[in-house]
């Protein structure tokens, strides 16, 4: 793909649904729109259906959980008398147990889900991303109506992150077991789980118990700010003054 | 008149033909299929939450374990997808390792299907010939990566090592001796590249012999010609990629559509099938393993007459070489980051995919600038294509129900991540 029809893509998308979506570039010259819940099924139709887009493929849709994001566990740019911080008290997942999940966590729109789609046609991807208005209840439209395939990417983003789709029709979890409880891949969902099966021999069937694993992640998550990064700032600001 | 009901199937989830563990509830009217409903997850291993808490390239073998017979293509999405937001690029000569590979294995997970397809409808003979082929292809994984299957061998910025020099050969063992011992190893006296070439040259002559034993025969033809027909609607509107699309005649294909590695310099055909139905797309992955050897024949032409670095030499993304380490602290300290810290990926987000031989097999990454991803969503084609389970099984008999299963060409470790 070069980069003209996609900037002529979003030069179309901009002339034709205006407001509706903000759009930004990515990557490698993907284009991302972002809209909102209740738009989305209209400007999903016109995306299959109009011969300037005809995005006849959902090739995927997925949740998001944006809690903690941009947050790290170890400070590298302010140092103290005894060193940078040594970060193993984040809130990563890999860090707490069930028990003491976080629950205060609130930010705003948590939750979005991702819809990537495709053009045969036109030969062209497009990636639309809705929030959800309501982290204690999120709900976006479903999209079963206008590509079938989405049945299932739905009840997996139900699955892993109790993302509602109105108007599925058949929305079950799908990947984890029977009679799961929560919504694993949340970032406030223990790596390690809540419950775990093992056989007992004194009651000779397979029982279901808190895990006895303890949280461990050897690695803590680091966002650093490269030399490189911020001279490259630096220089970027310095040029401007000249200016 | 006797009173007759539905009644409620149980498929699996350790069924022979159920290819791995799937459980499919069906709802029969005597032989005949009413309604299909799939339970999948029983494989479920959070592969991408797991990736979330690990640094980028710990989850590199993660990959593998997807689709487990198409190793190195999934990692081919995944590695794709951090270069994209590094803003890096393999050297050529590992774009052309990737490209080979990538068609090494698409004939490995060709194999697999034909053979384990052929062995659902009643064909045993089949499987025997294809699992001749996978050998010698599984060594040459091993001998580049040191696995037969899970090689963890692409990499953020190349591949892991270079192509080796020369072929490991058969040790003399009560059931290799002699003769035997001789004509077995005489492909393995000269280098990896020796090796396969030796091997694209014997390979269409053991298509031929699949063909053989299926391409006209009585038996596959009545059990595949007209059964599961997808027309090009469908395909489209329940995301089919790969063959399932092509066999419906829509030719779509990654490679050559939005090309990536070294595929738009390759000489290849896309094969596509007209009717839609298995017996097509049974056609058209007969003859991607054909254009796949031409592919593999062209990229080790080239390997030979173009040697080079394999690694990008920025060593915030790649280590550095051992004898390096010994001499400078520098690298020492770069070896040390890289293998307890990893590498920061600048924020972004990006999707991208790779024709997986299953179909499009993609990768979204979300990075918010730390050394671990923020959101790994691998997009599975058997997922897509198995959600239309229900719609293209209706009305067919329960023994097509196996067929359908197999033309899906399911992996359940893609599946259900």
């Amino acid at each position: 793909m070069t980069d003209m029809p996609t900037h002529s893509l979003a030069a179309r998308l901009a002339a034709r649904f205006g407001d509706t979506l903000s759009l930004s570039a990515g990557r490698g010259g993907e284009t991302t729109a972002e809209l909102s819940a209740g738009d989305l099924l209209s400007v999903a139709t016109a995306l299959r259906d109009e011969p300037d887009f005809r995005f006849e493929q959902l090739i995927d849709v997925c949740g998001v959980d944006y809690l903690g994001y941009g947050q790290d566990e170890w400070a590298t740019e302010t140092v103290t008398a005894t060193g940078f911080s040594r970060g193993v008290e984040g809130q990563a997942m890999g860090r707490f147990n069930w028990a003491e999940r976080p629950r205060d966590a609130d930010m705003p729109r948590r939750f979005a889900a991702v819809v990537h789609l495709l053009s045969l046609t036109h030969n062209r991807r497009l990636r639309l991303r809705v929030f959800c208005d309501d982290d204690a209840l999120p709900v976006v439209p479903s999209l079963t109506g206008i590509w079938p395939v989405a049945n299932w990417f739905e009840r997996e983003a139900f699955d892993l992150y109790g993302i509602l789709f109105d108007g599925h029709p058949d929305l079950r979890r799908i990947l984890t077991d029977y009679g799961f409880v929560g919504h694993p891949f949340r970032k406030d969902f223990p790596l390690i789980g809540n419950v775990e099966v093992r056989y007992d021999p004194e009651q000779q069937r397979v029982v279901y118990q808190p895990v006895t694993i303890e949280p461990r992640v050897l690695v803590p998550r680091v966002i650093r700010d490269d030399a490189d990064l911020i001279q490259a700032k630096a220089e970027a600001a310095d040029n401007w003054r000249q200016n | 008149m006797q009173e007759i009901r539905n009644y409620t199937m149980n498929f699996g989830p350790q069924h022979p033909a159920a290819h791995g563990v799937l459980r499919l509830v069906l709802e029969m009217d005597g032989e005949t299929v009413v309604r299909a409903d799939p339970h999948v997850g029983l494989l479920h291993r959070g592969t991408e939450k797991l990736a979330e808490s690990k640094p980028f390239n710990q989850s590199i073998g993660y990959m593998d374990r997807l689709d487990y017979v198409s190793m190195m293509c999934n990692e081919h999405a995944y590695v794709r997808a951090i270069e994209t937001l590094l803003g890096i690029e393999a050297p050529e000569r590992a774009q052309y390792i990737r490209t080979m590979f990538d068609e090494i294995t698409r004939i490995l997970n060709h194999l697999m299907w034909i053979g384990s397809n052929a062995l659902d409808l009643g064909a045993m003979a089949v499987f025997l010939y294809a699992f001749r082929e996978r050998e010698e292809l599984m060594d040459v994984y091993e001998a580049v990566s040191g696995a037969r299957m899970h090689a963890t061998y692409y990499r953020p910025g190349g591949v892991y090592r270079d192509l080796p020099d020369r072929m490991p050969q058969y040790k003399e063992s009560p059931w290799h001796k002699g003769a035997d011992l001789k004509r077995i190893n005489s492909a393995r006296e000269g280098s990896m590249l020796d090796f396969i070439e030796d091997f694209t040259r014997i390979f269409p002559s053991r298509v031929d012999e699949y063909e053989d034993l299926l391409t006209n025969n009585r038996i596959w033809k009545q059990r595949t010609v007209g059964i599961g027909v997808i027309s090009p609607e469908m395909a489209k509107a329940w995301g089919m990629t790969g063959a399932m699309i092509r066999g419906s005649g829509v030719e779509w294909d990654l490679r050559k559509k939005q090309p990536y590695a070294k595929y738009a310099e390759m000489d290849f055909d896309i094969p596509v099938g007209v009717n839609g139905d298995c017996y097509d797309r049974y056609l058209v992955r007969v003859e991607e393993m054909r254009q796949s050897n031409r592919i593999i024949k062209q990229c080790v032409d080239w390997l030979r007459a173009n040697p080079g670095p394999v690694m990008v030499t920025n060593f915030k993304v790649a280590p550095p070489s051992r004898a390096e380490m010994k001499e400078s602290m520098e690298a020492l300290i770069h070896h040390f980051k890289l293998f307890t810290e990893g590498y920061g990926v600048p924020a972004g987000e990006t999707y991208c995919a790779v024709e997986a031989p299953k179909g499009e097999f993609g990768c979204y990454l979300v990075s918010d600038g730390a050394n671990k991803p923020f959101r790994v969503h691998l997009r599975a084609p058997g997922f897509a294509h198995l959600s239309s389970m229900d719609a293209t099984v209706k009305g067919h008999m329960l023994a097509d129900v196996v067929a359908m299963i197999g033309t899906y060409d399911l992996v359940f470790g893609e599946v259900d991540r």
